[in-house]
């Protein structure tokens, strides 16, 4: 299955990453190689076979609606790159970008 | 040409829970910024989500209310996109796996006919941070108190044809949150939110023009106001040769008008998957019917008792049926009291004109019911009149709202005179007062009678029998 430049641009994008053009070639090759390899899996017979989405068997891992404050509002904000004594604070955000 | 509007809704209801719907931080609205976070709802790595059942039965009650079929084996998702105010970089909801199916909401437009809107479902999902763009010059803050505030979204059919109708279908869905005691509705808030899907096409068209979605209408009646804008602006679009185009378009409520946020992106890619970290959830039928009893009666079926049982008009039950509290107390005065229509006027009119000048709600009124049945048995028996019952009796409950109402009576000396001969005084005092209007009596104008009476009233302070002012008046003007 080949894969565009298009494609690794795009889903670039949605990953926020950039790439050089050489990177970005590299990658193309290796997402190619990883989508011959799951083709490769489809030839396994999965007729009849639930998909697994869960590592365990549990279900209703559940909590009673009680409010426990666990850290404090200095510790809250304590690893953000940016911040002042009450908000976070990041680059402005502007719609499409 | 002919168009017709073809509207879909989006509602956002928070989950009224006191802690978060994956971590045990406070919801409570209108904290100091970032002082209710955990390291779950902030993102950190490592961290694993927990579900609030609590959530979850909140959600399974509003689908019940809707006439959804509740799914058994709920999965949750990650619907990945970037944005400061969602710091795992995807927000958990249900992708495959609506907790509610189907359902439908009845409602009544004003002036309109009845009218069902079909629910596509509802999904469980986490709310996102606040980001406040204008504060400062450079930065954007974020105050992550909101993250991970339990959701449910509706989503409806595109069956609502008109502002009107998408008006009255906001407020079904409020008025059932509020009976649920799942939300408090406040869209002011935004506890409440609603977005709008709306396209036009030319009456008889199959398929659907282009569609623009509407947000941010922090009212009801601005979901009227934006939609109405939105159909007259694709109308002209339309007929002036224009192509409405595909975007997200925010509501100005200065000047009720629309305006472009931003293009619907291509490739709105989102990327859902099932959410690993937190294992499916389980509603048994069992599970579903011991929520269904917790559930408070509800309005439609409140409406058919009051007019079938309480044979009230359409019109009281429907008021009486407005706000939960108001539908429970008439029913806890009717407990006490078969003057049922009786109490349907008292709780319409009296009540409600008292919590609107005082600014209170339904929940706040001060008289116990057992008060204000005694007030109206006190009228039924004739002890007080009508007009001494609304203008002295029941303000003085009002002040006093621990006090007998049969003992306020005695003390303010309230009780309706059937003294004859008193009155027999008054009656005597005040024909001597207009001999000339006692000669037209005479001579054939018998409507004076309302005159007199009216005059014996006013000098008794309201409280002389009104039947025997009349017996006696009636005695008095045929003897001169």
């Amino acid at each position: 299955m080949s894969i565009s430049t298009e494609k690794v641009e795009t889903l670039a994008h949605l990953a926020r990453l950039s790439f050089t053009a050489e990177e970005k070639e590299n990658m193309r090759e290796d997402l190619e190689k990883i989508l011959a390899m799951c083709e490769a899996l489809k030839q396994v017979d999965t007729e009849g076979v639930e998909p697994l989405i869960y590592m365990t068997e549990t279900h209703n891992e559940l909590r009673q609606d009680d409010v426990i404050q666990e850290i404090s509002h200095e510790q809250a904000l304590k690893n953000a790159p940016k911040s002042d004594s009450d908000f976070f604070r990041v680059p402005k955000v502007i719609d499409g970008q | 040409m002919e168009f017709e509007a073809v509207i879909g809704l989006e509602i956002h209801i928070q989950l009224q829970t006191r802690s978060k719907a994956f971590s045990s931080d406070s919801t409570e609205y209108g904290a100091m910024p970032n002082n209710q976070v955990s390291p779950i709802s902030l993102g950190h790595p490592g961290t694993l989500p927990k579900h609030n059942i609590q959530a979850i039965e909140k959600a399974v009650k509003m689908g019940l209310a809707l006439d959804c079929s509740i799914t058994e084996v709920n999965r949750y998702a990650r619907k990945n996109y970037f944005y400061a105010d969602l710091p795992k970089g995807y927000q958990i909801t249900q992708f495959d796996t609506p907790l509610c199916v189907g359902g439908r909401v009845p409602f009544k437009p004003k002036d309109g006919e009845p009218k069902q809107v079909r629910l596509i479902r509802i999904h469980m999902e986490e709310d996102t941070g606040k980001s406040m763009h204008d504060q400062d010059l450079y930065d954007t803050l974020v105050d992550y108190n909101r993250a991970g505030t339990p959701l449910i979204e509706v989503v409806s059919e595109p069956d609502i044809r008109t502002g009107e109708e998408a008006y009255a279908f906001v407020t079904e869905i409020r008025r059932l949150v509020r009976y649920l005691d799942i939300c408090d509705g406040n869209m002011e808030e935004g506890s409440l939110r609603c977005d709008a899907n709306i396209s036009i096409r030319p009456k008889g068209q199959i398929e659907f023009g282009t569609k623009v979605e509407v947000k941010n209408m922090n009212s009801i009646s601005n979901v009227k106001r934006a939609i109405d804008f939105e159909i007259e602006r694709q109308k002209e679009c339309i007929l002036s040769g224009q192509a409405i185009i595909q975007e997200t378009r925010g509501f100005n409520g200065l000047n009720g008008s629309t305006f472009s946020m931003r293009k619907k992106e291509s490739n709105n890619d989102y990327r859902y998957f099932p959410e690993p970290d937190l294992p499916p959830v389980l509603m048994t039928q069992s599970d579903v019917e011991r929520i269904r009893q917790e559930m408070p009666e509800l309005p439609g079926a409140l409406f058919n008792r009051f007019t079938n049982d309480y044979g009230l008009s359409e019109y009281d039950a429907s008021v009486l049926i407005d706000d939960k509290h108001s539908a429970f107390y008439f029913e806890a005065v009717c407990r006490q009291q078969n003057n049922y229509k009786a109490v349907a006027n008292w709780v319409t009119v009296p009540v409600r004109g008292y919590l609107n000048e005082q600014a209170l709600g339904m929940e706040d009124f001060p008289l116990p019911p057992e008060s204000l049945a005694e007030l109206i048995a006190l009228v039924d028996e004739g002890v007080i009149s009508h007009s001494i019952a609304s203008q002295k009796l029941f303000p003085a409950l009002l002040e006093n709202p621990k006090a007998s109402a049969r003992e306020l009576v005695e003390s303010l000396n309230l009780a309706t005179n059937t003294d004859s001969s008193e009155i027999e005084g008054i009656v005597k005092a005040v024909l001597e007062q207009f001999p000339d209007k006692v000669q037209a009596y005479q001579s054939g104008k018998t409507g004076l009678i309302g005159l007199f009476v009216g005059e014996v009233m006013k000098r008794s302070g309201g409280k002389a029998d009104p039947k025997i002012t009349n017996q006696l008046l009636q005695k008095a003007l045929q003897s001169l």
